[in-house]
This record gives structure tokens, C-alpha cells and sequence, in this order.
């Protein structure tokens, strides 16, 4: 997959992509006459194909620096001129070995014994996607709404100590208390989300500086609350550490005992329906894209902003409180520490970001995202690689998606119907979008 | 909650058309009014008896300062008194239509902290300068990274990046340093590194019109699981890569005895000098100089520079390099200047803490360096305090300078406006 395509290095493709952005439509040198021709260049320009180009592209160049740095390349590289197909084999053996280990790690397991067996991987990649989708969910409905909620880690925590908190509590048959606890870890995020949108409609507080300063302030109120007997932490115990969540809060299996999967992946995929419906159908969807789009518009068309400030942010964070919640009953269900939110908060901005902040696309995002954990815990395991390369694929996915003139550039594709504007103007259009409605 | 809006009374006035809108805002009475309400029930109600000692001196002083001595009961109701006059003195303004000045919030926020320390600090001692030394320690990335975001932002480029150019000054720096063996060439090397992430950033905000947040969440994250990966698989396996070279202290002759002062400002390493250079060089550069005029003009009103003939992107591009190799350089302190070695993750943050110092200081170099300052008091106080064996558990100390941000930016900033144009690409038409 890596090897299969020619592409110049970044730098030059840097270079070369001055006239494309310049943003000309080019002229039609060739136009094809043949139907089939112009459907297959469409299919080959479309913004799917530059997410599946941007995907390649970030592989190749994570590729580059795991052969880079492996010591047996390098060891190869010393007599590159002498034995030039030693150093290839190497760094085709080091890279394909990653890879494959982050495929069988993340979709299909081929050394398992059957297809029951076989599939485990792919439950596990969803497994991690849950709480990236319904996080990014979260982040994604802040950033329609015109607010930069960096405060996904605050929510999390304050979701999943209200979560497990009613989760180890309290003694309740499974038909209440699961639903109590997720509806405790939805309030946490939520009231956490709030705080932020209620300084902000009231004083004009950055909502940047609030949700960065909560999320400082939730870690240390968790660490506070952990350590303190009566609280959250262990009757009994010196570690900061919570009680197990009762059985009867766990979210159930919906694969039976051998897979991870769980209900929480239900609620997941509810989640998003309702974002879907949410912003498309309903009307205070519409007052949140009208404000995040031109909140003085809005405003003049008699929407009342800051309301919609602390809607957007209680929505944010009750969603991202999901995820909270999804942790302490799912994933980690012996008892939370401090690090519960697992850098998830983090995550679901760049989830968010490469779903374009559409609910589906969020939850695409979020499943490639869970595939790149899994996968990447998987690689780790296997050869050695340390999984911190999954943060340089993540992050140039999405600065390659978010950037289809450099990716068009460097695949030499050309521009989709020609005098549309490339996509990446998508901030300068939307200006204007609002009024026009 | 109307009281908080600011509201708006047009006096008759007896000049026709020359009308003036004067506003009041409620919100600094109230916010001070808060911290009455906690120095009440701290100081006063929940009070600790014996002394507190304020050692003022070092070693090295040629003046011998004495030690100050509080007690801590009787400072606490005076200086509780003395800040409800302040509050009272605020709110009086405001009902007459007019501003809270900043030195009294100040002086209410100096006097609130020594009864503080004099509270917390009950029947022991607190070494000043010591307290004061380590909170510039830890301000200094932070006045570096609001730097670099106060330059990028004002000629128009929002610069959520200062993490990653942090991140990258500081990895860079440590290895540089440790193959070359030298200092000077690994600082550099941390400014080249922290203009390499803002170029990318510029590239694609100016160039491929992403949006700017996008590009620099996403360098964050990228920067992060680079050098996090190049740390586990390369440097933990050479540590001739990691040696962890350190810029010695260097005492400028003279000054560095003051007392108080000479410890705390005199007595540090070239990076803290650097520092005092890069504030007045960036105040001075951008409200008094040509480079100046033009930086601001593009981030206020590009269409506007554009037409008497400033090159807007092409500025916007230069500044922004520039606004990272200031980062970097808060980078390099991480590991040259303080810690040595470089370690994964070694940021922890600062750069979106730096990044709040930009906008709590209204984008103006001076105000962010102030913010970036108070900041790193407010860290260092949880150490000091932590050591002398405070009341408080130390996890609400720990959260102190993020309560104050958020108490200071709700109640005494409020709604800040950047430059005009930040955020927005220029695409000429």
C-alpha cells in the first residue's frame, strides 16, 4: 500500500503548489469528450478520493520515519552504495512489518484460528472508536456553533467521576442504575460544559482560556476527590484510586463474552443520529450554525447568541460526558484513576476536525481513529515501534484532508469542475452563506 | 445577572450630535467583591495563630535586608479590611461612570497574597526570593510562547501552535547541544526549529487557506508524536543524544547583589536574559517601529495595507516564522536552561497556558508577559508552600493560577477583542 505510489517528497510538492493555490481554474487543456472519462476523473478529483489520497500520503511519510529510524536500516544505509538492495529490503521489511501489525491489530487478524476469532481485532477498533466518536460529537457541535471547545479532557473527567461515582454507589437493579449512571456522566460533562458557556454569555470570557483552565481545574479536583477517604477514593486503600463499578452499572457485552464490544457502541451510534438530526433538522441546530458561521447576523436576524453560547457548550459537554461515562462503565469498569480520560479530550479535536464537524463524518473519523489505536497498541506489542507514531499519522491525515490543494498537487489531480473554488475557501465562503439564507 | 452586562446611559447631553455612550460594568466590583468574601473566611474566620516569617535576604546581598515578620491573625484582618475598601473604592467608581483603575487591582492583588502566605505560611518562614526566582523560572517559556503568539496574532495569524514550536525548540535544542557540544549553536538551533513549525503553520493558513486553529491544533499533535517518537525509539537508545547540557548561571556583576531584586532578576541564566530582551525588543518593535506599523496594519486591516502597498501575505509569512524562532527559544528553556534532558512531552501544556497569557494580556506584549508572570507566581506557589507544610490540600493550590485566570479573565477582562483580521486569510482580489 505504501510502496505502490509515486510521490514526490513534501517539500517540493510545497514548491510546486504555488500556482494551483493561487487558485486560477484551470483552463481546459484536454477536456474528454467521452462521458466515462469525465465520470472517472470526477470519481478521481471527488473529496473522498483526496481523504483516501490524504490517508495514503500520511502512511508514506510516517513509512519514511519508522524505516528511518530503525537501526537495522540505518546499519544498511552505512554501504547503500556497495549493496543498494540490502537497505531497500530492510526498509521494506521494517515498514511492512509495522503496518501489517497495525492491520491485523485493528480489522482482520489473520493468524486466529477462524472467522469468529479473525474479526476480534476489527470489535476492538470499535471499541476504542466510541469514545473518540462521541467526543468529537461534542467537539464537533462547539465548533458549528462557533466555539473552540478545548475542554474535552475537564468534561470527561467531570463525566466520568459522576458516572462512576452513581456506578459504585449505589446498589439498584441493572434497568435503573446503568441509565442513572450514564445519565450522571452525561450531567457531569454537561454542567462542566456549562460553566464555560455561561462565563461566556455573561462576561465575554474567551471560551479558549475557560475550557483550558477547567481542564487543569477537573484533573486536580479529580486527583483531590481520588485521594480523599469519603469521596471517591478505595474505603480502606492508600491509592488514588476509585471503588470497581458495580455489575449492575456495566454496560453489557453485545457480542457475547469473547469480544469488548458494548452496549455503549449503541448509544454511540444514537449519539450521532441525534447530532445528525440535531444540526440538519432542528431548529436550535440551525441558531447554532447561524451563530458559528456570523454570530452579528445571527444576532440581527434575532437570535439570541448568547444563549446559544451556553446551549452549544451544555450540549458539547454532555456529549464528550458520554464519553466519560463510556470509560468508567465500559472500558475501565476496576475502579478510575486521575488519567481516565486517556488524552481522549485531545483526540476528539482532531476527530472533530477530520470529520469536517458532521456528525457521520465524525463518526468515520472516529472509527479510523480507534483502527490507528488499536492498531498501534498491536504494533507497539509486536515490533517495538512506539505508538506515538499513530499521533504523526493522525495529525497528517488531517492536515492533508484539510488541505486538498496540496494533496491535489502532489497526486497531480486537477480540480473537480472546473471555476468551483478549491474547498479549503471554505471559511471565506461561509461568510457569506448566512446572509443568503 | 443584568448587573453584569455593561450598561449604557446617554447623559443629555447640551451638545447636540456630540452625544457620548457611557458604559459601566459591574463586574471587577463584583469579582473583587469574591475575594473579600474568601479573604474573610480564610483570614478572619478560619483563622491560624503564630508568625509568619518573610526572609527577604540571600548570601549574596551586600545590604543585609531584616526579616519581616507578620502576624498572621492581625495581617489578615487588616489586609481583609484594606481589600474591602478596595472593593468599595471599585464599586464607587463604577456607580459614577467610570473605570477601575489596573494599579488598584494590583495593589488588591499584591495585599491579598501576602496575607495569603501569611496565613498559610503561620509559624514559619517563607523565603522570598526564593518564591520570586522560581516563579520566573517557571514564566519564562510562558512569557517566550505568549511572545511568539502576540506577534503571529497581531499581523493575523491566530497561533494555536506555540505548544508544538515550544515542544520542537526544546527537543531540537537538547540534541543539537548534545552532538555539537555547544550551548549557543543548540539555541539557535531551538529558534530554527520553532520557525520550521510556524512555517508550516504559515504555509498552510496563507498559502492553502486552511483554517488557522485547524493547522495548529493539528501541529500540536503532530510536534507531540514526532518528538515522543523520536525520543522512545532514537534518544533513549543513544543518550549520547540526550546529554543534557545546561547554560550556567551567570551573575552580572553589580546588580546581582541588590538585594531582592539582584537574586531574583540578576542571577539567572542567558536564556532569562534573552528573555527581557525578546519583551522590550517586541514592545518596542511593535508600537515604535516601521516593523511595527506595518505587522499591526496587516493584522487590523489587510485590504487597507495591502493598498498603500505593504505585501500582506508575504509579511503575515515572515512574522509568523519569526513569532516561532521567539517560541523556540521559550523551547530551548525547558531543557538548556532548566531541566537538561530532553524528556517526552516535556511542555506539559505551557504552550496552551502561554496561549491564554496572549489573550488575558489583550495581545499586547507587555500585559501578556504580566499574565504569563502571574501565571508562573501562582505555580511556584504551590511548591513553596507545599514545603512549608500549607493548609490546603495541595491540589487546590495546584489549581490556584488556573482559578485566578479564570476569575481575572471573567470579572476584570471580559469580552477580549483581538486584532481585526486575525483568523481570517487575506486572499487578495
Amino acid at each position: 500500500m505504501t510502496e505502490t505510489t509515486p510521490t514526490p517528497p513534501g517539500e517540493t510538492g510545497l514548491v510546486e503548489a504555488a500556482p494551483a493555490a493561487a487558485g486560477n481554474p484551470a483552463p481546459n487543456r484536454d477536456e474528454p469528450d467521452d462521458r466515462t472519462a469525465r465520470i472517472l476523473r470526477d470519481i478521481v478529483s471527488s473529496n473522498a478520493m483526496i481523504s483516501v489520497l490524504a490517508v495514503v500520503l500520511a502512511l508514506v511519510i510516517s513509512g519514511i520515519l519508522i524505516a528511518a529510524t530503525d537501526p537495522n536500516v540505518q546499519e544498511t544505509a552505512g554501504y547503500l552504495f556497495a549493496r543498494p538492495s540490502d537497505f531497500f529490503a530492510a526498509a521494506w521489511k521494517s515498514i511492512s512489518v509495522a503496518y501489517v501489525s497495525i492491520f491485523q491489530g485493528s480489522i482482520i487478524d489473520f493468524s486466529a484460528y477462524g472467522f469468529a476469532a479473525g474479526i476480534r481485532p476489527f470489535t476492538e477498533t470499535l471499541n476504542y472508536a466510541m469514545p473518540l466518536i462521541v467526543a468529537g460529537l461534542g467537539v464537533a457541535l462547539s465548533f458549528r456553533a462557533g466555539l473552540f471547545n478545548i475542554g474535552g479532557q475537564g468534561q470527561i473527567l467531570a463525566g466520568a467521576a459522576a458516572a462512576g461515582w452513581v456506578g459504585f454507589s449505589f446498589d439498584l437493579p441493572i434497568g435503573i442504575h446503568l441509565p442513572l449512571a450514564i445519565l450522571a456522566g452525561i450531567a457531569g460533562g454537561a454542567f462542566w460544559g456549562f460553566i464555560v458557556g455561561f462565563l461566556k454569555a455573561r462576561t465575554g470570557a474567551h471560551e479558549v482560556i475557560l475550557t483550558i483552565m477547567l481542564n487543569y481545574i477537573a484533573l486536580y479536583l479529580l486527583s483531590f476527590m481520588l485521594r480523599t477517604p469519603g469521596l471517591l477514593q478505595i474505603p480502606g486503600s492508600a491509592n488514588p484510586q476509585s471503588p470497581a463499578t458495580l455489575p449492575s452499572a456495566i454496560l453489557p457485552k453485545i457480542l457475547g463474552p469473547n469480544y469488548n464490544l458494548n452496549l455503549g457502541f449503541i448509544l454511540v451510534i444514537a449519539a450521532t443520529i441525534f447530532c445528525s438530526w440535531l444540526l440538519n433538522r432542528s431548529s436550535l441546530g440551525f441558531r447554532f450554525r447561524a451563530v458559528g458561521e456570523n454570530p452579528h447576523a445571527a444576532r440581527t436576524s434575532g437570535i439570541n447568541v448568547k444563549n446559544v453560547y451556553i446551549y452549544a457548550m451544555v450540549l458539547s459537554g454532555a456529549l464528550v460526558g458520554i464519553a466519560g461515562a463510556t470509560q468508567v462503565l465500559g472500558t475501565l469498569t476496576t475502579g478510575f484513576s486521575s488519567g481516565i480520560d486517556a488524552g481522549i479530550g485531545f483526540d476528539a479535536i482532531t476527530v472533530a476536525l477530520l470529520g469536517r464537524s458532521r456528525p457521520w463524518g465524525v463518526f468515520g473519523a472516529g472509527i479510523l481513529f480507534g483502527a490507528l489505536k488499536a492498531g498501534g497498541y498491536a504494533m507497539q506489542a509486536a515490533n517495538g515501534v512506539p505508538i506515538d507514531i499513530v499521533l504523526v499519522v493522525q495529525s497528517l491525515i488531517v492536515l492533508f484532508v484539510a488541505a486538498p490543494p496540496l494533496v491535489r498537487t502532489i497526486f497531480r489531480i486537477r480540480q473537480p469542475g472546473t471555476g468551483t473554488p478549491p474547498r479549503a475557501r471554505k471559511t471565506s465562503s461561509a461568510k457569506t452563506a448566512v446572509v443568503t439564507k | 445577572m443584568s448587573t453584569l452586562a455593561p450598561d449604557t446611559a446617554i447623559p443629555a447631553g447640551d451638545t447636540p450630535g456630540l452625544a457620548v455612550a457611557r458604559t459601566r460594568s459591574w463586574k471587577a466590583p463584583i469579582a473583587l467583591g469574591i475575594f473579600v468574601v474568601v479573604a474573610l473566611l480564610l483570614f478572619v474566620v478560619g483563622h491560624r495563630d503564630g508568625d509568619s516569617t518573610f526572609r527577604l535576604s540571600t548570601s549574596t546581598d551586600f545590604v543585609k535586608l531584616p526579616n519581616a515578620v507578620l502576624p498572621s491573625f492581625g495581617a489578615g484582618i487588616v489586609v481583609t479590611i484594606a481589600l474591602a475598601l478596595i472593593a468599595l473604592i471599585a464599586a464607587f467608581r463604577v456607580s459614577r461612570y467610570q473605570r477601575v483603575p489596573l494599579w488598584l487591582i494590583a495593589v488588591f492583588g499584591v495585599l491579598f497574597f501576602v496575607a495569603f502566605l501569611a496565613w498559610a505560611g503561620a509559624g514559619q518562614s517563607i523565603l522570598v526570593p526564593g518564591l520570586l526566582v522560581g516563579s520566573l523560572g517557571l514564566s519564562t517559556p510562558l512569557i517566550f510562547g505568549a511572545l511568539g503568539g502576540v506577534v503571529s496574532e497581531r499581523v493575523g495569524v491566530v497561533n494555536v501552535a506555540i505548544e508544538g514550536q515550544l515542544l520542537g525548540g526544546a527537543f531540537v535544542s537538547a540534541v543539537v547541544a548534545s552532538i555539537t557540544g555547544s550551548l549557543w549553536v543548540g539555541l539557535i538551533s531551538a529558534m530554527i526549529a520553532g520557525a520550521l513549525v510556524s512555517m508550516v503553520l504559515a504555509v498552510f493558513s496563507i498559502r492553502y487557506l486552511v483554517d488557522q486553529v485547524i493547522v495548529g491544533v493539528v501541529l500540536n499533535v503532530f510536534v507531540t508524536g514526532l518528538t515522543s517518537f523520536l525520543y522512545s525509539e532514537v534518544l533513549t537508545n543513544t543518550p549520547d543524544l540526550n546529554q543534557g547540557l545546561r547554560f550556567p548561571k551567570l551573575d552580572i556583576p553589580g546588580l546581582s547583589t541588590i538585594p531582592l531584586i539582584g537574586p531574583l532578576l540578576f542571577q539567572q541564566n542567558v536564556i532569562v536574559y534573552l528573555m527581557y530582551i525578546a519583551v522590550a525588543g517586541v514592545f518596542f518593535g511593535l508600537f515604535k517601529t516601521r516593523w511595527g506599523l506595518r505587522l499591526r496594519a496587516v493584522g487590523e486591516h489587510p485590504q487597507a495595507a495591502d493598498t498603500v502597498g505593504i505585501r500582506v501575505n508575504a509579511t503575515r509569512f515572515w512574522n509568523v516564522t519569526l513569532a516561532g524562532a521567539i517560541a523556540g527559544l521559550g523551547g530551548a528553556f525547558f531543557t538548556l536552561g532548566d531541566l537538561g534532558e530532553f524528556q517526552k512531552s516535556m511542555t506539559a501544556g505551557a504552550g496552551y497556558i502561554a496561549l491564554a497569557a496572549v489573550i488575558f494580556g489583550r495581545w499586547d506584549p507587555i500585559r501578556a508577559t504580566l499574565a504569563a508572570l502571574l501565571f508562573g507566581f501562582a505555580s511556584n506557589l504551590q511548591n513553596v508552600l507545599s514545603s512549608v507544610g500549607s493548609p490546603v490540600p495541595s491540589e487546590f493550590m495546584l489549581m490556584l493560577p488556573y482559578v485566578v485566570t479564570i476569575l481575572a479573565v471573567a470579572g476584570l477582562v471580559g469580552q477580549s477583542r483581538g486584532p481585526a483580521a486575525s483568523g481570517k486569510a487575506y486572499i487578495k482580489s
